[in-house]
């Protein structure tokens, strides 16, 4: 999988938030196999609260997105975009424009104008967006080489609430890295989103609020191949009748 | 000068961004700033100087999903 310039075995993309400890955080890491976690940005203490998570992060050996979550409008977004990158010295960031409390929903309409401005600035951006495909086109005229359509509100563990949706944007772009951001709560769910042929999937709470997370994270790891795998290996269509699997010739007269 | 730092009131000496970081005690090399709203690069912390009333935002990497 190949994400702007940079190419990825892992196709789980994993959160950092809401672990028991730092030690359970590694592991969990560690057992996801992933190569791209995200982080954020939060206000610091004169005792050096952020010091710790950052020497943490660097002995992680993955890549950093850093994300604009909290963040509600343009202005917010694109400043908080700027002191990620000179933070954490990455062109990436994983752009959220929050239109709605409740629902976490982006605000579809300053995301898009976010992701122009951070793209003509030199970012490479990963918009956390819904499954409209119009608003996905808007996102690629912005500069966007990734989409990252939610499953469900974030941190619900809903699953995928619009698989036929999803299955649209990846018929509509076959050649757009699309990731399964927010919803996924079980193993399945990130299976079935693999099977709708999407390129990968982030999560965070699925794995940071289950009794094991090291071993949810393995569990999430295994999901995605197995998905992947199935999608890769062309699944045969559904049928409504029974066809007997096993030959019918030579079946023997037994009456 | 009075300036307000992460939403806390601060009464400080220093009169440039670098300076007043290093008298609050922000010592940690992964922090990014920005003041009244605007971003304010690493490179830049030396040249900018603090006004009276100015809003400082200290930021920190922290878990985030």
């Amino acid at each position: 999988m190949r994400l702007y310039d940079t190419d990825i075995r892992s196709r789980l993309l994993l959160g950092t938030a809401q672990y028991p400890s730092p030690a359970v955080l590694t592991d969990a890491i560690r057992q996801s196999g992933s190569q791209i976690i995200t982080v954020s940005l939060r206000r610091e203490t004169t005792d050096g609260s952020g010091a710790g998570f950052w020497s943490q992060l660097r002995d992680l050996d993955c890549l950093i997105l850093p994300n604009t979550a909290g963040c509600h409008t343009v202005k917010e977004a694109v400043t908080t975009a700027h002191m990620a990158r000179d933070l954490f010295d990455t062109r990436w960031i994983k752009l959220e424009v929050i239109g709605h409390s409740d629902l976490l929903q982006p605000d579809v309409f300053a995301l898009v104008e976010a992701a122009r401005i951070l793209t003509e600035d030199g970012f490479q951006v990963f918009p956390y967006t819904t499954d409209d495909i119009v608003v996905g086109e808007r996102l690629l005229q912005a500069g966007c080489e990734v989409l990252m359509p939610w499953g469900a509100p974030i941190g619900s563990g809903q699953g995928l609430r619009t698989p036929d949706a999803l299955r649209a944007m990846r018929a509509h772009f076959p050649d757009t890295p699309l990731i399964v951001d927010a919803g996924i709560g079980r193993p399945s769910d990130a299976t079935k989103a693999m099977e709708l042929g999407m390129d990968a999937v982030l999560l965070n709470t699925a794995v940071a609020k289950a009794g094991d997370p090291a071993k949810m994270a393995h569990a999430m790891a295994l999901a995605i191949v197995a998905g992947r795998q199935g999608y890769e290996a062309d699944p045969m269509d559904p049928r409504d009748l029974a066809v007997p699997s096993t030959p019918v010739l030579g079946l023997a007269d037994l009456n | 000068m009075h300036i307000t730092v992460n939403a806390k009131a601060h009464d400080i000496t220093a009169d440039t961004l670098e300076s007043a970081l290093a008298e609050l005690g922000f010592t940690s090399p992964a922090i990014a700033t920005a003041v009244n709203g605007k971003f304010v690069a690493r490179n830049r912390r030396a040249e900018l100087r603090l006004t009276e009333g100015d809003r400082l935002e200290v930021l920190a990497p922290m878990q985030g999903g």
